[in-house]
């Protein structure tokens, strides 16, 4: 039986970032916030330290900050005519878990999604006719635009101290910054970081094409730097050791840099770990959330904890599973394509290349994922799909550095992968190649979506959430053209020699691919076509707020984690100026 | 997709000590024999070598031979209204798992039953009357004499090489073997082991009492020796590391040691490991098993192998699952007492142990063997009168060192802190100073005792866990106090330093101590298909060609250390099978 | 004592990282100290690189351990017999991350006779241990464990051990029982798991370790003190 605590004004599942800005904004105005965190703590001067932080077997190799697959994981299939089968060790991406969620070990890629990409369903028809768009392509306009969602887009970069180059400042559009991006009201809040040399000699060759580089905007301050909550963040330290691994001169991102050390210091604010929320309290007839219930894994004991406003902050994964377990919303039936919980499941579509310098030294071990050089040319729509048979795009990046060795070497394609052939081209090569990647959208289709798994089930005895999933021609076709444009850049950079490595036919979960994953619970206008609506409020609870890329109608040519803090704030508004007033739907559907 | 495999004649589940002593013996009669063994393949050359077989935190404590219970665990609960919780971590009893099974890391202590054991239902009507068995106790003759099963021990422990002596030779009464036991028609193939301190104390001690000492019977060989397999054990080296280790000295008797290199050697036994079986196909109508499905855990291929005989020799609880999720026999029921299936699962009951302090003996605990020591029988069985007791059973009782190995055996006098600066004193002080009195108590079957399949919980394979309904009776308690007062006599009667002689608690079967790896019963033995799982030859009533080998057919458990029973009814199985089966296949028994 | 609000982590990780952490810039979180001013009651032995504990764990595991296994005639205290690397090693590896633990819920209350039922991992479960401990010391206390005299550490442990100390939502008891368990394995293991260093507590109670060949020695040594010195599984490769 589970104990039955006293009920609070708003409790947070999952204390990721978006769990923390919410926390934050709600305590700000007085509202008693218990945060429910399934993982340990995360406290950064004491478990993100030197020496221990440089491990990369440890973090890179064993996943220490990882989810741990041997108490929940997720099932996957290529196709619904498929047996899923469970993800035994995580692959191609990696969520987090505990304080500070999948946002103690990103990378701190920082972006805005394009105006376009707000209204894709629209343009692309304006553009080349309603038509164009094929059946199976389930895309949809966001509820929200650009515009609405810029203000919010600015607070999360200066809460995260993002370093980058304006490219659009209120309209007046500034070479050297991203020229293709919406307008911005303010300039990043950190110049960029100093770019490596692969990067610039991508810059170069760019630029001697007509393409427009700028540094890739990043959450890793390039300097100290005090965000608005008064915490400060320390300069980059240009370690390498940003992906799968914390950050200890606390300069990249994270909630546990930014906000928690204030969130801990407010009385409002209660955090508990180790709570593994299992269900949510649906009282269907009053559309209404009325709690969470967990098991206090440290004790094994069960508590209900009732709640006013509940906000799903996990991660896609967990969002979608919860409404599902729950009965909220209805579940997609691809079949019939009716239903919303477990639709449009998107991912990213990358594809990479290395190219190989002889006589260059790259300094492969130093390194921020932000010392990449990019351009947009290729992006959403800012380039002519007419003709070309296929929509979306993305964004390249190349650079040197942030390769340690156990993940980090390259060598040109034949060499053996042991032996001393293999050992004397490692010698050689270690600290003379670029790397490059096409950061590609995945536009929603109806056969990529989550349900819950009939066969396989976590420690808790729930069923596994079950990801169909698989690249489709558009993609793949999306894909060889941003190849082709980048292959155009590398022999521009005149290497010793490359190689492009396109993605294989299948998705497949064991090679690391990017952990963005989106969709499931989406947002829309309309309550037959969306979980959500534009303040991500659930249409049939209007207690129930869904955080995080799981509300993303698809997935566009960025990193998500921007667009979700930026949703973040925008919802924590409406919920604050509107749903504490006048408790009920924020939009009538 | 599970690919069908050509049939073979037999097929064996588990190739531990009866899995391996009935392929031999099917082999030798000309079948070809398949083995399948869930876990990997062990061979004491490689595997149990110094210095590595040394390591008591890989072995001992964080139990590198055992059953892994990611795979698969089982539930307790201690009575039918509770809900039963996975044993998370294995604490009371250690099943073992690979090549050799648990026969590659037990103690080697190798008993006979009692005469009267065999018929124990019937003994006690006849000496108490009927109406002096409690309703509840559930316990039943076996449908085998000690008469038809001594060439069967007998042979068993010729392949162990038992260290011992003799109390009882073809009838005749040996004063320092044990008087107690049914007249064995050989010695023990082996002298006994060497005498320990604390043996000699205790040896003294009980003597001075009347009572009738002799040395532990030992699979531990104290002599090199070679058995009737031809194959050559070494000499017990006292090592200390028998009980939860492989024996890096060849002294020990296991399947590995005794006599799986004969079987491997042999054309017609082929051995897979990392074969986890399943289920069994049976055939109702035909009563018969097909077939047995696994899947082969280094690739996952699920395989079916057909066979025209099939053999269980897995650990009683997979024993007892694969009937259970093949669907044969039918389940036992508490509430109305019908079915068979996990009826009768019995355990073993220990007496408070009592430890005894010597300021001036050096005890040197390390120098020990698994079954090192002497033994009293005059409180076993029936060899005591129980008219007025209020308790049928009884104990042997025993002193001597098992190991002195320091992770988990410091004896230390009550009172002592568990840690700081006094804990060290006592620790060091005693260390080589004290030892234990120890007595293992039976446990009779009651009808509240049993083993089904968990509604709640599973494996790895995704089955449902076994589920153990069990805990002590009055009987087993009472057993237990009469036992812990004997041990506190002689205890108090070696005039020890200091003697803790805590009182025997009454207490809920824990999982957490060990305790002992006798698990007994849930597929047993017996005269009625109604009643019992399989009849006397050990072959399953609702499947003739189907033999289920090992301590679960066991009607109850006796005080007595399974091993040398399971070993002797494997041999008696075997014969059954050659000498009446292979001829004329169909029921031995007629029901 | 002002010294309270130092970090201790600063003398555990060494003089080059804390400069590396210097030039960050960092003022949110504090990361340098003056490594001579940390308290030093548990710092008798320079412990092997840490694979899992964090700054705030090791101390505390040596302090039980230091409490546990004091310093005195018969062997170095227990962080010094290499008892924390120990369990700082057993709970990164195999056993720490779960291994032989059936971890499939539902997880229920059992009953003691259930033994352990809770899905974190050992090293997980050391982990809410040691901050549970800690919050409760701080709360009495204010400071860690680790910054405890000998004897308030010697009562609260003897608090925990008795199930009298109260941690909210965690039990104190079977806690103290894990940590006295596994501090016990490192003490008495083969040294090769990084415990139990020069055989103190071989030396100590008198067990010769390797190679246990006692066939010759079961007679000359009956009932006669065993008197060759001991020797590791290290000792024979």
């Amino acid at each position: 039986m589970a104990t039955r605590l006293k009920e609070v004004d708003a409790v947070m599942v999952g204390m990721g970032w978006t769990g923390a800005i919410m926390a934050r904004e709600f305590t700000k105005v007085g509202l008693n916030v218990v945060g429910l965190e399934r993982g340990q703590d995360h406290i950064p001067g004491n478990d993100f330290m030197l020496p221990n932080l440089r491990d990369e077997l440890r973090y890179a190799a064993r996943l220490e900050l990882m989810q741990d697959n041997s108490l929940d994981t997720i099932t996957f299939r290529n196709a619904p005519d498929e047996f899923g089968l469970p993800i035994r060790r995580f692959g191609a991406f990696l969520p987090g878990e505990g304080v500070g969620g999948s946002g103690n070990h990103w990378g701190g890629l920082h972006w805005r999604f394009l105006p376009t990409d707000f209204r894709i369903r629209s343009v692309l028809t304006e553009r080349y006719g309603a038509s164009a768009i094929p059946d199976d392509m389930t895309i949809a306009d966001w509820p929200v635009s650009y515009d609405e969602l810029e203000p919010h887009y600015d607070r999360f970069d200066k809460l995260c101290g993002v370093s980058g180059k304006a490219g659009n400042l209120r309209g007046q559009v500034i070479e050297g910054g991203n020229v293709f991006e919406g307008p911005r009201s303010d300039e990043y809040p950190n110049k960029p970081l100093k770019s490596s040399a692969g990067g610039l000699l991508m810059s170069d060759a760019a630029k001697r094409l007509g393409y427009h580089p700028f540094p890739i905007p990043v959450s890793n301050s390039s300097a100290p730097y005090t965000n608005p909550e008064g915490v400060t963040l320390g300069g980059c330290q240009y370690c390498g050791f940003c992906n799968r691994t914390a950050c200890e001169a606390n300069a990249k991102a994270s909630s546990v840099t930014t906000l928690m050390p204030v969130l801990r210091a407010d009385p409002r604010f209660e955090l508990r770990t180790r709570a593994f929320v299992s269900r949510l309290v649906y009282d269907k007839a009053g559309r209404r959330v009325t709690g969470v219930v967990y098991t206090d894994l440290r004790n094994g004991e069960e508590y209900e904890q009732p709640a006013g406003i509940v906000v799903l902050s996990a991660y896609v994964f967990g969002n979608t599973q919860f409404l599902l377990l729950a009965g909220i919303g209805e579940p997609y039936d691809r079949a019939t394509g009716k239903g919303v919980v477990g639709k449009n499941y998107a991912y990213q579509f990358e594809a990479g290349a290395v190219a190989f310098f002889e006589d260059r030294e790259l300094n492969s071990y130093m390194g921020a994922p932000g010392q990449l050089v990019c351009i947009d040319d290729f992006n959403g729509e800012n380039f002519d799909h007419g003709g070309l048979g296929f929509f979306g795009g993305g964004y390249f990046a190349g650079g040197s550095g942030g390769s340690a060795p156990i993940y980090g070497r390259a060598t040109p394609h034949g060499t053996p992968r042991w032996g001393s052939e293999w050992k004397q081209a490692t010698v050689k090569w270690y600290n003379h190649f670029v790397r490059f990647n096409t950061q590609g959208s995945v536009y929603a289709n109806r056969d990529n979506y989550l349900d819950l798994d009939p066969t396989y089930r976590d420690a808790l005895g729930r069923p596994l959430i079950r990801l169909t999933y698989n690249a489709t021609d558009n993609d793949h076709k999306m894909s060889r053209y941003l190849l082709e444009k980048l292959e155009g850049i590398i022999r521009a950079m005149n290497p010793t020699s490359y190689e492009m490595h396109p993605r294989p036919k299948n998705f497949s979960i064991v090679p690391y691919q990017s952990t963005h994953n989106t969709g499931g619970t989406m947002m829309g206008s309309d309550p037959k076509s969306s979980v959500v609506n534009r303040y991500l409020q659930t249409w049939d609870a209007h207690n129930l707020f869904i955080q995080g890329a799981s509300v993303f109608p698809q997935q566009h040519g960025y990193n998500p984690t921007g667009t979700v803090g930026a949703l973040c704030y925008w919802s924590a508004q409406a919920i604050i100026n509107k749903y504490l007033k006048s408790p009920g739907p924020l939009v009538q559907a | 997709m599970t690919t069908k495999l050509p049939e073979v004649d037999v097929v064996v589940v588990g190739v531990g000590w009866t899995g391996s002593i009935l392929a031999r013996e099917l082999t030798k009669a000309g079948l070809r024999v398949v083995g399948l063994e869930r876990g990997p393949r062990r061979t004491p050359g490689e595997d149990f070598t110094v210095p590595s077989i040394r390591d008591d935190l890989k072995y001992a404590v964080r139990q590198e031979l055992f059953q892994d219970t990611q795979m698969e665990t089982m539930s307790l609960r201690h009575a039918r209204s509770e809900t039963a919780l996975p044993v998370r971590r294995l604490g009371a009893f250690l099943p073992g798992t690979g090549l050799g099974g648990a026969g590659a890391h037990w103690n080697g202590v190798t008993w006979r039953l009692l005469p009267t054991d065999h018929k124990l239902r019937t003994h006690l009507s006849e000496r108490y009357g009927a109406q002096a068995i409690p309703d509840d106790m559930t316990i039943t003759d076996y449908p085998v004499s000690y008469d038809e099963l001594e060439p069967y021990y007998d042979r068993f422990e010729k392949l162990c090489g038992v260290s011992g002596k003799a109390g009882n030779l073809r009838g005749k009464i040996i004063d320092g073997g044990n008087v107690f036991e049914g007249p064995r028609q050989a010695e023990y193939p082996n002298p006994p082991l060497e005498q320990s301190v604390a043996g000699a104390t205790f040896e003294t001690a009980v003597k001075s009492l009347g009572y009738h000492p002799f040395p532990a019977p030992s699979s531990n060989a104290s002599r090199v020796y070679t058995n009737p397999e031809g194959l050559t054990m070494g000499a017990c080296i006292y090592c200390g590391h028998c009980e939860r280790f492989g024996c890096e000295s060849n002294a020990k008797a296991s399947p590995g040691v005794s006599i799986l290199p004969a079987l491997l050697s042999d054309d017609k036994f082929e051995l897979r490991c990392n074969a986890y079986v399943k289920d069994l196909v049976h055939d109702k109508t035909a009563r018969k098993v097909k077939s047995v499905r696994y899947v082969d855990t280094r690739s996952g291929e699920d395989y079916e192998q057909p066979a025209s005989l099939v053999i269980l020799g897995a650990y009683v609880f997979t024993n007892n699952l694969l009937l259970l999720y093949s669907g044969i026999g039918e389940p036992y029921d508490p509430v109305t007492g019908k079915g068979s299936v996990g009826k009768n699962y019995c355990y073993q009951v220990g007496a408070a142990g009592v430890t005894v302090f010597f300021e001036d003996k050096e005890v040197n605990p390390f120098m020990a063997s698994g079954a090192h020591g002497i033994m009293i029988d005059d409180f076993n069985g029936d060899n005591f009168d129980h008219g007025g007791l209020g308790f049928f059973g009884g104990a042997w009782i025993q002193a001597g060192p098992t190991n002195g190995r320091p992770i988990l055996s410091r004896p230390v006098p009550a009172g002592t802190p568990r840690w700081g600066r006094d804990w060290k004193r006592a620790t060091a002080k005693w260390y080589n100073h004290a030892f234990n009195i120890g007595g293992s108590c039976c446990n009779y079957a009651h009808r509240e005792n049993y083993l089904d399949l968990d509604p709640t919980y599973r494996d790895a394979l995704g089955r449902p866990l076994i589920r153990m309904t069990y805990n002590f009776k009055e009987n087993d308690y009472r057993v237990a106090e009469y036992v812990t007062a004997v041990l506190g006599r002689i205890g108090r009667a070696m005039n020890p330093t200091l003697i803790n002689t805590p009182a025997y608690r009454r207490g809920n079967f824990s999982a957490i101590p060990y305790q002992s790896t006798h698990n007994t019963g849930g597929t047993i033995l017996g005269t009625d298909p109604k009643e019992s799982v399989v009849n006397r030859y050990l072959q399953a009533w609702d499947a003739d060609n189907l033999f289920i080998v090992g301590a679960s057919v066991f009607p109850q458990n006796q005080s007595y250390n399974p091993t040398g029973t399971v070993g002797a009814l494997a041999y008696w199985a075997a014969d059954a099978i050659t000498k009446q089966y292979m001829k004329s296949p169909g029921p031995l028994v007629h029901a | 004592m002002a010294d309270d609000n130092i970090p201790r982590r600063t003398f555990l990780v060494g003089a080059g990282a804390a400069g590396s952490a210097a030039v960050t810039g960092v003022t949110a979180s504090p990361v340098v100290a003056a490594a001579d001013s940390a308290p030093a009651p548990v710092a008798t032995a320079q412990p092997d690189a840490w694979l899992t504990l964090n700054p705030t764990e090791a101390a505390f595991v040596m302090a039980v351990v230091d409490t546990l296994i004091p310093a005195d005639e018969l062997t170095p205290s227990g962080s010094a017999c290499g008892v924390a690397t120990f369990i700082d090693r057993q709970l990164a590896g195999a056993y720490g991350s779960g291994a032989r633990l059936y971890r499939d819920g539902p997880f229920l209350k059992g009953k003691p006779e259930h033994g352990y039922q809770l899905a974190l991992t050992p090293r997980d479960y050391f982990r809410a241990g040691i901050a549970a401990t800690n919050d409760w010391v701080r709360k009495r206390h204010g400071k860690d464990f680790d910054r405890l005299g000998e004897a308030e550490r010697e009562a609260a442990l003897k608090e925990m051990e008795q199930g009298k100390a109260e941690f909210p939502g965690f039990s104190s008891k079977e806690f103290f029982e894990a940590l006295l368990t596994i501090t016990m394995e490192g003490f008495f293991s083969d040294p090769i798991y990084g415990g139990n260093r020069d055989m103190a507590s071989w030396k100590m109670v008198g067990y010769p370790g390797l190679p246990a060949s006692y066939r010759d020695d079961v007679k000359t040594y009956f009932n006669k003190k065993y008197d060759k010195p001991p020797q590791s599984i290290a000792d024979f490769v």
